[in-house]
């Protein structure tokens, strides 16, 4: 609103350009290098991630082929610095001699797969019960809140590595799935399961302040329907929130993917991902270390860029936030 | 006030409750049978079946859990005859793999487990409201620089990698800290074996927790500072140091005590990654042991032993909020 009275003043004047919500804040993003710098790695990396079989068409590696004459009885790569070299530019996995660059970059679609959709199915959720309580209040609210209360309750970790074995039977049993797709698909269920609540409790904060301010109540005078205050007022001002919580959420989900999979209840082998390379990395760490280095330091590498981008993204969307 | 903490118990009492029937229904509805897997390579149908109501297996689904929930009062007695053996009260049911009951594999885990997270608790509270309080008041200048790129790195490193990485370096290769060979010694028989066991795994979760406490408490200062009563500590004159460590430090406690209190509560039941890393014979290993083994009832046990913690803390820190900021005990 205020942006808009001083365009209108300043279109009257004659010299300053008029500029929407979006634009303020895309100006504030971009002034941000570090937002900038860390926007292009994530970018750059999912990229690399998403064309991982043309990436590795183009550098000739493959993750599936066996380097066996370059590594030796013990299974260690017999070049210098892990078998860094031309033809595998960050070396070869121990024990098999697979190329690690063509792992990382294939392990991380499944990671992000798992985080993209955990995230999306969370906030999903999250956003109708969130719109829903906020909006409708009364003893709607209040069922919504105390189940959002009960669920929270739950040791989340421990009920997923709980579940996991039997769970993924189950899902393997309906036919649904087999294998790993039957745990990635447990994965996703069962970490937006108990993610969600904490994006509706905010979803339904913003709601709930929303819902009293003027344009609201502006928009109820002039008889717009229910659907048209959600759809137009409410959620338009609820994406800055959302895509500042996303983008800080999804590297813990990208880690968490990591986690199970390190635990072994995720993703098994011979599929790859940065959990299962990590576990990998232990074992052979003591003769080994550049495979730990470089597997934990490009996971590292990705879950800063993501939070850069999301503190970025905050400060650019949020001017109350300003430091 | 004393309604209100009644209130709130009958209401943590009931959740507990639930929690516990739906964790026990959810893992007695899959497909395991949980008779199956209590013996071993000679196993004979009879002795399933033997097994299957020696535990109480056989029973409609209620009166497993009604037996479960008795257990935890009055204690519980499987088998009949020259095989009877009883779990004393509180019995939170009997593991076949370990051929113990599981109270008693908890009373070995829990003490671990709660070293654990205390021990981190101490350093991450020191160490995050310390350069939180630096930050905010040194806002924009190099102490605060230090401590934001200190957040950024705790936050994103996740937990598994920073243990690998003390495991790996500071153990193994560079031997700073040995490995602890002999287990969890209590502090009052040797505390530098004591220290020996929990160092590593203590700053491994503090770094993480430290980094989150530095941001939270920084950003809380500073909105207290801006408060008019802070204005008003400075114009009576009173320093600096008093203005910050007992003016603005008391609004930022209520916050800071709250999250606290539910992050060790979530250690207590969560500490999985570390325990599992370092090989610590606490209440996260001890189920993730389980988990691979399909021993249902320590998973049961430990998933509702995990969320009473929970819910009781949230407890605490409700009525101790009150307590703790004035303004809250008006309404």
């Amino acid at each position: 609103m205020v942006s808009k009275l001083k365009s209108a003043n300043a279109s009257a004047a004659g010299q300053i350009i008029s500029r929407s919500p979006r634009q303020i804040a895309w100006r504030r993003f971009r002034r941000n290098k570090v937002g900038m710098v860390s926007a292009g790695i994530s970018i750059v990396v999912l990229m690399l991630s998403l064309f991982a079989p043309v990436v590795c068409k183009i550098l000739g590696i493959n993750p599936d082929e066996l380097n066996l004459d370059l590594i030796d009885s013990s299974g260690i790569p017999t070049l210098p610095n892990g078998g860094i070299s031309r033809e595998h530019p960050l070396g070869l996995t121990p024990g098999i001699g697979r190329d690690l660059l063509a792992n990382l970059l294939y392990g991380s679609r499944i990671s992000f797969l798992v985080a993209f959709l955990t995230t999306g199915l969370a906030i999903f959720i999250g956003l109708i019960v969130g719109i829903v309580g906020g909006y409708f209040r009364g003893r709607i609210d209040d069922y919504l809140g105390r189940f959002t209360d009960f669920l929270l309750a739950f040791p989340a970790f421990f009920m997923i590595v709980a579940l996991s074995e039997p769970m993924v039977a189950r899902i393997q049993e309906t036919g649904i799935a087999q294998g790993n797709s039957a745990r990635v698909i447990f994965l996703i269920f069962f970490l937006s399961f108990f993610g969600w609540p904490g994006f509706s409790r905010l979803v339904r904060s913003q709601v709930l302040s929303l819902r009293e301010r003027d344009f609201v109540t502006a928009a109820q005078a002039m008889g717009a329907s229910r659907k048209r205050i959600i759809f137009k007022e409410l959620m338009p001002n609820l994406w800055a929130p959302v895509i500042v919580v996303v983008s800080l959420s999804l590297p813990g989900y990208l880690a968490a993917e990591a986690v199970f999979s390190f635990l072994g209840i995720g993703i098994q082998p011979p599929a790859t991902t940065w959990g299962i390379l990590l576990d990998n990395a232990r074992r052979f760490v003591t003769v080994y270390p550049n495979f730990f280095l470089i597997t934990a330091g490009s996971l590292v590498l990705v879950v800063l860029a993501f939070n850069l981008v999301g503190d970025a993204l905050r400060d650019a969307l949020d001017p109350r936030s300003e430091r | 006030m004393p309604r209100f903490i009644l209130r709130r118990a009958y209401f943590a009492t009931l959740t507990i409750l639930l929690v516990s029937i739906v964790v026990y229904g959810v893992f007695s509805i899959l497909p395991f049978d949980p008779a199956a897997l209590t013996c071993g390579q000679k196993c004979t149908p009879a002795i399933v079946e033997a097994n299957r109501v020696k535990l109480g297996f056989d029973k409609p689904l209620w009166q497993q859990y009604w037996l479960f929930l008795s257990g935890i009062f009055l204690g519980r007695t499987y088998g009949a005859g020259s095989a009877e053996f009883t779990c004393p009260a509180p019995s939170f049911g009997y593991s076949f793999n370990e051929n113990m009951c599981v109270t008693d594999m908890l009373a070995e885990a829990l003490p671990v487990t709660i070293n654990l997270a205390i021990g981190a608790f101490v350093i991450w509270i020191t160490v995050g409201v310390g350069l939180g309080l630096l930050a905010a008041k040194f806002r924009g200048r190099y102490p605060d620089t230090i401590s934001s790129v200190f957040v950024l790195l705790g936050t994103s490193l996740p937990t598994f990698v920073t243990g690998l990485f003390f495991l790996i370096y500071v153990t193994i290769k560079w031997k700073i800290v040995p490995l602890s060979l002999e287990g969890f010694t209590p502090i009052t028989e040797s505390p530098v074996k004591y220290l020996q066991y929990f160092i590593l795994p203590w700053l491994t979760l503090a770094i993480l927790y430290a980094a989150f406490y530095t941001r939270f408490t920084r950003a809380t200062v500073l909105e207290t500072l801006g408060e008019d009563y802070i204005r008003t500590a400075r114009a009576k004159g009173l320093s600096e140091r008093v203005v910050l460590l007992k003016h603005t430090m008391r609004a930022a406690l209520a916050p800071i005590t709250t999250s606290a209190g539910l992050d060790i509560a979530g250690l207590i039941g969560g500490a999985i990654i570390t325990e599992s890393i370092f090989n610590l014979a606490g209440l996260g290993r001890m189920t993730l042991q389980a988990v691979y083994e399909f021993d249902l009832s320590v998973v049961v046990a430990t998933t509702i032993l995990a969320a009473t913690v929970v819910i009781t803390m949230n407890l605490i820190v409700d009525i101790a909020y009150g307590y703790l900021d004035p303004r809250v005990r008006m309404k």
